[in-house]
C-alpha cells in the first residue's frame, strides 16, 4: 500500500505524522481547504472515535469527488449527535431515514443520480456496527449483490452505544456490555459468536472492501480515495473506539485504535473483487493484554486476578488474524522486542 | 385508447405514462403482474429514462423509493399484504419525510392463517401512517387514480397509496381506456421536488425532533392531508377536462337522493352492491350507495352531507379491528356525529370469501327493516364456529384452530 513515502515513526507503528511530511503528502485533515463536512457544534462525547472517523472519511470523500457527495445515515449516535433539530453539523447533503435501511436509501439516491445523468455526484451510506451487521444487514447484502454505486462506511464501536452499550453482532468475545455483563461463569460476550462483515462483504465479490482505524489517518483517507476510484458497491469498515462504551479515557481513543491494530485483534487490510490485495503491517506485535487492560469493558479479565485462560483465547484470535491477513512486517519484528511500550521507550531515547 | 386488458397491465401502463424515474419492487401476489410488466418496459427501453431496481425485500423497496425521491426522482413501487407490513416502518418514514412516492397496493389479507386473496386488512393497517389512500372501484378507476396520484403527491409533497382489490381487479381482464401520453404530459407536470439532496445546496433531511417541536411537525402532516381534501376534487375536475372522464374525487354517489337506507363501501365490491341495490330499488326499496374513493384524508364533510337524509347507514367493509368491529364504520360514525341516523356494520369478503349478490340482497332487505345486529359477519358458518368454541373448553387440542376448522369443513362437505 504505497501511500507513505517517509518512514520515521513516533508511535511504535508505521504511522507517520503530518509535520514530518512535505505539504503535498499530508492528510486531507491537515489541509486548510478541507471541507469540514462534519463541522463543529455537534454533541458527540469527548474522545468519540465515530465523530473522528466520519469527519476523516467524508472529508476525504469530498476531496476525491470535488465536493460532490450525498450521505445517507442510519439511526444511531452519528445521526443523533449531528442533527438535533433545528441544528445540523453536516455541510453536505445528508439524509436520515431509519435504523435498518441506510444501504437501500443509498441505492435509491444512486438510482436517482444515474437516471438524471448526475454520476459525478457520489453516494456514501454510513452506519454504526448495529446498523451494519445486525438490523441493516439484509439491505446491505442486497446493495452489495446488486453492485449499486454506493460506498458503505461502517463506524464500528463494537456495540449499541446510542441505546446504552448493548451487545451487537460486532461485539468481540469477553467484552462486557449491558446485555453481556461481567457476571457468571463466562463474564462478558461469548466466544464463537459475532460476524466479520468485511469478509462477508468480500464474499459478495464487490469491487472494493477495506478496513481502517482512526489511528492511521493517511491509511483511512487513502482507502476512501481508493474506494471512490471504483464504481459499484464498496465497503469500508472503520474501528472507532467509544470511551463511554469501552470504559476508556477519551484521550486514549487514538492509542486504543492503534493497539487494536498492532495487537492483530483488528486486522487492517484491503480487498478487490473478493481477494485480499494488501494489509497494513504491524511494526511490532503487541500482546493483546496491552490493548485490553486500559478498557473497563475488559476489567473482569484482570481483576481481582488475571484470567489468563481468556486472555490467551483472545491472543489466539489475534495470532490467527496475523497469519490470515499476513499482518507482520518480518523485517522490523526481528530487530526489537515485542512490546509497544518498549518501542516507545526506544523512540524517546 | 380502449383495450381489453388485465388490470395489472393497465396499471403498469398508467404508471409508465407518468414517467417514473425509479421503480423498485419485491414480488408478492397479487402485485407481481404490475411490476413484471413495468420491468419489461424499462428493460426494453420503452420506459426511459428509468431505473428498475430488483430489491431484496419490501422494506428495501420503500427505502430505495425514499432515497430516490429525496434525490429528486419520481419514484414508484407496488406491494400487497405481508409486503406492506414488512415495509411498514419505511411507510411511516416516507410520509413523515413528506416524500411524494406513489405506491400501488394490491389489497390482500394478512396472515396467520396465510391467505393470498383479497380483503382490506393490509391497507387498514397503515391508515394512520400519513399516506393518502385512494380506492379503485374498477380497473378504469385504478388507471385514472394512478395518474391523479402522482399529481396530488407531488403538489402537496405526500406519498399516495392507490388501492386496488387483489385478483378481483389486478387479475381481471376488462375494457380499459388507456390514456394517451400527450394527455398525461399535459395533466402531470415535470416533477419539481419540494426538497432535494443536492451538493450545490446542501440540506439535512430527517433530523431528530424532540418534544419542543414534534407536535407542530405532526400537526403540519395533518394540515397537509386537509389540504389534499381540497385538492382531490379539483384535481379530479382537471382530469375530467383533459381526459373527458370523471374519476377520483372524495366519494361516489349512487341513487342517494332521498334514499332511506344507504350502503357505504370501498373498492371493487361497490359494483356488486350497486347490482343488489338496483334489484332492491326495482322491488320498491328506498336504497342507495355511497362509495368512499378517498379514505385518507377522510372526507368527513362530504360523507356527512351525502348521508344526511338517510334513516340508516350500513357500512360494508373487508376488514375489521379485532376486538372492536368495523374500521370504516368507526370513521363513518365520526362523520355522522350525533345525527339521528342508525348505523350498522357488516364485515364481508375476508380473505377472498365471495360476496354474493344474493347474500347482499337478503342482508339489505333485513337492514331496511332494521332486523340486523349492529355488527354482522356476512355468510359466517355458525355451525363451525359453535363447534370450535365448545371444543375450546377442553384443555389440550390436537391441531391448530385453523386446521381443525378446515378439517371440519371437509367432513361436512363429505356428509353433504
Amino acid at each position: 500500500m504505497g501511500y507513505q513515502p517517509v518512514k520515521f515513526y513516533q508511535t511504535g507503528s508505521f504511522v507517520v505524522g503530518n509535520r514530518l511530511l512535505e505539504a503535498q503528502d499530508r492528510t486531507v485533515q491537515a489541509d486548510m481547504k478541507r471541507t469540514n463536512s462534519l463541522t463543529l457544534g455537534h454533541r458527540a462525547c469527548q474522545g468519540c472515535g465515530e465523530a473522528l472517523g466520519a469527519r476523516y472519511a467524508i472529508d476525504a470523500a469530498m476531496r476525491a469527488t470535488d465536493g460532490k457527495v450525498i450521505a445517507a445515515n442510519a439511526t444511531g449516535c452519528l445521526e443523533v449527535f449531528t442533527t438535533p433539530f433545528p441544528e445540523t453539523s453536516w455541510q453536505i447533503p445528508w439524509i436520515h431515514s431509519l435504523f435498518g435501511n441506510v444501504a437501500a436509501v443509498g441505492t435509491g439516491i444512486a438510482a436517482a443520480l444515474k437516471v438524471k445523468g448526475r454520476t459525478d455526484v457520489r453516494v456514501v451510506a454510513q452506519a454504526g456496527d448495529g446498523g451494519t451487521v445486525d438490523i441493516g444487514f439484509g439491505v446491505l447484502s442486497g446493495m452489495f449483490e446488486r453492485n449499486d454505486d454506493v460506498l458503505f462506511i461502517c463506524y464500528d464501536n463494537e456495540a449499541y452505544m446510542n441505546t446504552g452499550v448493548q451487545r451487537s453482532g460486532a461485539t468481540p468475545p469477553a467484552a462486557k456490555t449491558s446485555t453481556t455483563e461481567a457476571v457468571g461463569a463466562h463474564p462478558g460476550a461469548d466466544f464463537g459468536k459475532g460476524k466479520n462483515l468485511p469478509l462477508i462483504a468480500m464474499a459478495h465479490e464487490i469491487p472494493y472492501v477495506a478496513t481502517a482505524t482512526v489511528a492511521e489517518l493517511h491509511d483511512l483517507e487513502y482507502k476512501v480515495e481508493k474506494a471512490m476510484s471504483f464504481r459499484g458497491a464498496r465497503y469500508l469498515h472503520v474501528l472507532v473506539p467509544c470511551p463511554l462504551g469501552w470504559g476508556s479515557a477519551p484521550s486514549d481513543t487514538i492509542r486504543l485504535s492503534r493497539l487494536a491494530k498492532e495487537s492483530g485483534l483488528f486486522p487492517v487490510f484491503e480487498a478487490e473483487y473478493g481477494e485480499v490485495t494488501g494489509s497494513s503491517k504491524i511494526r511490532s506485535q503487541v500482546p493483546v493484554e496491552e490493548y485490553l487492560r486500559p478498557q473497563r469493558r475488559y476489567q473482569h479479565l484482570f481483576r481481582p486476578s488475571a484470567n489468563t485462560e481468556v486472555i490467551a483465547q483472545l491472543q489466539t484470535i489475534a495470532d490467527k488474524n496475523i497469519r490470515r491477513f499476513d499482518l507482520l512486517d518480518t523485517q522490523s519484528q526481528s530487530s526489537s522486542g515485542n512490546s509497544l511500550a518498549d518501542q516507545e521507550a526506544l523512540q524517546t531515547r | 385508447m380502449l383495450q381489453q386488458i388485465e388490470g395489472s397491465l393497465a396499471v403498469a401502463k398508467a404508471a409508465a405514462l407518468c414517467r417514473p424515474e425509479v421503480i423498485c419492487a419485491y414480488p408478492i401476489s397479487p402485485q407481481t403482474h404490475i411490476v413484471e410488466n413495468l420491468s419489461v418496459m424499462v428493460k426494453s427501453g420503452e420506459l426511459s429514462p428509468c431505473e428498475f431496481v430488483n430489491v431484496e425485500s419490501e422494506f428495501a423497496a420503500m427505502s430505495v423509493a425514499i432515497g430516490a425521491s429525496a434525490a429528486g426522482a419520481r419514484s414508484y413501487t407496488a406491494t400487497a399484504s405481508q409486503g406492506l407490513l414488512f415495509m411498514i416502518e419505511a411507510v411511516y418514514n416516507a410520509a413523515g419525510l413528506g416524500l411524494p412516492i406513489v405506491m400501488t397496493l394490491a389489497n390482500r389479507a394478512i396472515g396467520a392463517p396465510i391467505n393470498i386473496w383479497n380483503d382490506h386488512t393490509d391497507s387498514m393497517a397503515v391508515r394512520d401512517s400519513g399516506w393518502i389512500q385512494l380506492y379503485a372501484e374498477t380497473n378504469q378507476d385504478a388507471v385514472d387514480l394512478h395518474i391523479q396520484a402522482f399529481r396530488l403527491a407531488e403538489e402537496i409533497s405526500l406519498p399516495v397509496m392507490v388501492n386496488m382489490d387483489g385478483f378481483i381487479l389486478t387479475h381481471a381482464v376488462e375494457r380499459v381506456d388507456i390514456p394517451e401520453q400527450e394527455q398525461v404530459d399535459r395533466f402531470l407536470p415535470h416533477f419539481e421536488p419540494k426538497q432535494i439532496l443536492d451538493p450545490n445546496d446542501p440540506v439535512s433531511i430527517g433530523s431528530m425532533v424532540g418534544p419542543e417541536a414534534f407536535s407542530e411537525v405532526r400537526y403540519l402532516a395533518h394540515a397537509k392531508q386537509l389540504l389534499a381534501l381540497e385538492r382531490i376534487p379539483e384535481i379530479a375536475n382537471e382530469f375530467d377536462s383533459i381526459f373527458s372522464r370523471y374519476a377520483g374525487g372524495l366519494v361516489s354517489k349512487y341513487h342517494l337522493d332521498g334514499a332511506e337506507t344507504i350502503i357505504v363501501a370501498m373498492g371493487s365490491i361497490l359494483g356488486t352492491i350497486k347490482d343488489a341495490v338496483d334489484e332492491l330499488r326495482d322491488a320498491g326499496l328506498s336504497i342507495g350507495v355511497l362509495g368512499i374513493t378517498t379514505f385518507r384524508p377522510f372526507p368527513l364533510d362530504a360523507v356527512r352531507e351525502a348521508l344526511s337524509s338517510a334513516e340508516r347507514v350500513v357500512v360494508l367493509e373487508k376488514a375489521f379491528s379485532v376486538g372492536l368491529g368495523g374500521i370504516l364504520s368507526a370513521n363513518i360514525t365520526t362523520a355522522l356525529g350525533n345525527a339521528p341516523i342508525k348505523r350498522y356494520s357488516v364485515v364481508a369478503g375476508l380473505g377472498g370469501r365471495s360476496i354474493l349478490r344474493s347474500s347482499l340482497v337478503d342482508f339489505f332487505k333485513l337492514a331496511d327493516a332494521d332486523e340486523i345486529a349492529d355488527l354482522t359477519f356476512l355468510d359466517l358458518n355458525h355451525a363451525v364456529i359453535d363447534r370450535e368454541i365448545s371444543r375450546m373448553q377442553t384443555s389440550v387440542l390436537p391441531r391448530p384452530a385453523a386446521e381443525r376448522i378446515v378439517h371440519d369443513l371437509g367432513h361436512s362437505a363429505k356428509a353433504n
